[in-house]
């Protein structure tokens, strides 16, 4: 065997276990996924048949998938850029020469530490009527009328895009520190002998230079946005009235406790596809104008 | 018309003082070297000027103006920084330009400058590279066209060449220095490089450990070294200072340049001969005249030398003396060795 044939194979074999698990776990159920999309859902002794875009044409006609399409689609232009202004704002605080500045920093990635339904506990608490933090405030303190924050159609998803910006913000935070301490000071000196005021440099140097980080922050979280579902799970069930539910926890409904398995699928190729047209557009779009060290 | 003047400025970080009661004046159109080995305070110095620190006390002026708190951009001047720091996502034209766009100059006088530059900095064919794309030697000029471009009266210099190859740091520093007379800048240069402070400088400023020296021109600090420090700095190899009981007294150091000194077949000092670099055109023979230990540069290729005697002599002229507790320049002979000479 030649010395070439044997490095390929070394390199395939030290590939292998993580290729198996890729594969086992996400090629395959993706693929399977699609598969099922063209089936119907297996029920007792009736076994899946082949129904072509049936479950497609359902799905354009079920005003429920349009509903959380809807709720999504706000639900990330509600959180995506504000959660990004925040992290990019609280990162140049933190970065700044201040006194418990570590103090800052870790109370800002604190809600990234914290499980996820521990965090919607704590915030349902925060929501309750009556006796919640909230209406202690707006009610005890500002004398408003009480209000059901989570059980309001108008007010549950605008609820939980605050607990998930919350949430967001303190984890993109950190990757905007990194990148603004990776910045060399000299070139903040530069700009200064040059006569650029601190706004100026933020706008020509700073914010050009951390466009890298904006775009991986970005496509993270267009990807959270779309596939959030525990806080619902906790805090709203998707309710009232589908007004919070969003496209995941809409196939979790559909396919574990409605247990149509066709259709969840269908669903899950819709959310593939969103998901893949996203990262499309923020790698296509968006690379060209980003300049990378 | 004096272009910089530092007043007994000094700038301490708590207990450490980097830069300490410093004062010199440099005159307008002067070349300025700021000389001395890393951490004597050289670049510390140059940031008080540029207004990249605050002095702890003391006070700065440019051109009769006291500048002591006045930030970076209101001192209206350049610098050119040893990493160069250029921005990383501008093009050359862009970078070269920054300055002139933040100041909000119009774009017909940006390109109409722009060109000039480009042209004087033989900058034109790279104007839309990016950095990352351009040599050491090129990303070098695109500083420097940036520095000169805002046409400042005062530009800094922080080892603006270190990072450079030997053959282009040689041809950087004749063009740095015509340049510099061209526009007719004053220039402050820091380096920690004798060759090029003797080259290119009208005045050198040597320091060590936050004070300055010496502050001479180039001819005076190799002619008349002030202090021991400033004789053991400056020359390749540096002068040698020994205690030599026939020369000079008790508490008194000689010093004689190493390229001052010849071999002789009959007088002068008997020496010992302990190692010999070859140079090329002449040797450098590391002897030993009793405890002292002193180089001579002599001409010829001397490789069966080591181990033998050889005689040493120079001349009186070529002499330095130094008090050995403070290690400053004696400027008169001391006594005994006149007697000698008789």
């Amino acid at each position: 065997m030649t010395n070439n044939a044997r490095q390929h194979i070394h390199a395939w074999l030290l590939l292998l276990p993580a290729a198996v698990l890729l594969a086992a776990f996400t090629h395959y159920p993706a693929v399977a996924t699609i598969w099922h999309s063209f089936f119907s859902t297996p029920k007792g002794a009736r076994a899946a048949v082949w129904v072509g875009l049936d479950n497609y044409l359902t799905l354009i006609e079920d005003p429920v998938f349009w509903q959380v399409l809807v709720n999504n689609v706000w639900f990330a232009l509600g959180t995506i850029p504000l959660s990004i202004v925040l992290a990019f704002v609280m990162a140049l605080w933190v970065n700044g020469k201040i006194v418990g500045r570590g103090f800052l920093r870790m109370a800002f990635f604190t809600p990234t530490v914290l499980p996820m339904i521990a965090v919607a506990n704590i915030w349902l608490f925060f929501y309750t009527p009556g006796y919640g933090l909230l209406e202690q405030f707006t009610v005890g303190f500002l004398g408003l009328p009480s209000h059901n924050w989570l059980g309001s159609q108008s007010t549950a998803l605008i609820s939980l895009m605050v607990v998930t910006i919350w949430k967001e913000a303190g984890f993109f935070m950190i990757f905007y520190l990194a990148a603004l301490q990776a910045i060399p000071p000299v070139l903040a000196e530069a700009a200064a002998i040059e006569g650029a005021s601190r706004t100026q440099y933020l706008l020509r140097v700073v914010i050009p230079l951390l466009m890298p980080t904006t775009l991986f922050v970005l496509v993270n979280a267009v990807i959270n946005a779309f596939r959030l579902v525990d806080h619902i799970v906790v805090m709203t069930r998707g309710g009232p009235d589908n007004a919070s539910a969003l496209l995941l926890y809409y196939i979790y409904d559909v396919g574990f406790k409605f247990w149509d398995s066709a259709y969840a699928a269908t669903l899950t190729v819709v959310l593939l596809i969103l998901l893949g047209l996203a990262a499309l557009f923020q790698f296509l779009v968006l690379e060209r104008r980003t300049h990378y060290q | 018309m004096s272009a910089i003047r530092l007043q007994q400025v000094s700038k301490a970080w708590a207990e450490v003082h980097a830069v300490a009661d410093v004062s010199f004046t440099a005159q307008a159109g002067q070349f300025v070297t700021l000389l001395g080995p890393s951490g004597c305070g050289k670049s510390t110095t140059l940031r008080l000027i540029a207004g990249l620190e605050t002095p702890t006390s003391g006070s700065v002026h440019l051109f009769d103006r006291d500048v002591t708190h006045q930030t970076p951009a209101q001192r209206h001047l350049s610098m050119v920084f040893q990493s160069y720091a250029l921005f990383p996502h501008l093009d050359v034209a862009q970078n070269i330009l920054f300055g002139l766009k933040v100041r909000g100059v119009g774009a017909a006088e940006c390109a109409l400058r722009l060109q000039r530059t480009a042209e004087l900095l033989g900058l034109g064919a790279l104007l839309h590279r990016k950095p990352a794309q351009l040599s050491g030697g090129q990303q070098q000029r695109v500083a420097l066209g940036r520095a000169i471009i805002a046409e400042t009266p005062v530009c800094l210099m922080d080892e603006p060449l270190s990072n450079l190859d030997a053959q282009l740091r040689q041809e950087m520093r004749q063009e740095l220095r015509a340049l510099q007379r061209q526009l007719g800048i004053t220039m402050v240069y820091v380096t920690h490089d004798q060759t090029e402070a003797m080259s290119m400088a009208d005045q050198v400023i040597l320091m060590h450990a936050g004070r300055i020296e010496q502050n001479a021109t180039p001819a005076e600090l190799y002619a008349q070294p002030a202090t021991v420090f400033a004789a053991r700095f400056i020359g390749t190899p540096p002068m040698n200072v020994v205690a030599l009981p026939e020369h000079a007294p008790a508490g008194v150091l000689l010093g004689v340049r190493p390229e001052a000194i010849r071999l002789a077949s009959d007088t002068g000092h008997a020496a010992q001969v302990l190692a010999v670099e070859y140079l090329g055109a002449d040797s450098l023979l590391t002897c030993r005249i009793g405890a002292a230990q002193l180089n001579a540069r002599v001409p010829g290729h001397h490789a069966n030398a080591v181990g033998a005697t050889v005689r040493l002599v120079w001349h009186a002229e070529d002499e330095h003396f130094f008090d050995a507790a403070s290690g400053h320049r004696l400027t008169q002979p001391p006594r005994q060795h006149v007697e000698m000479v008789r």
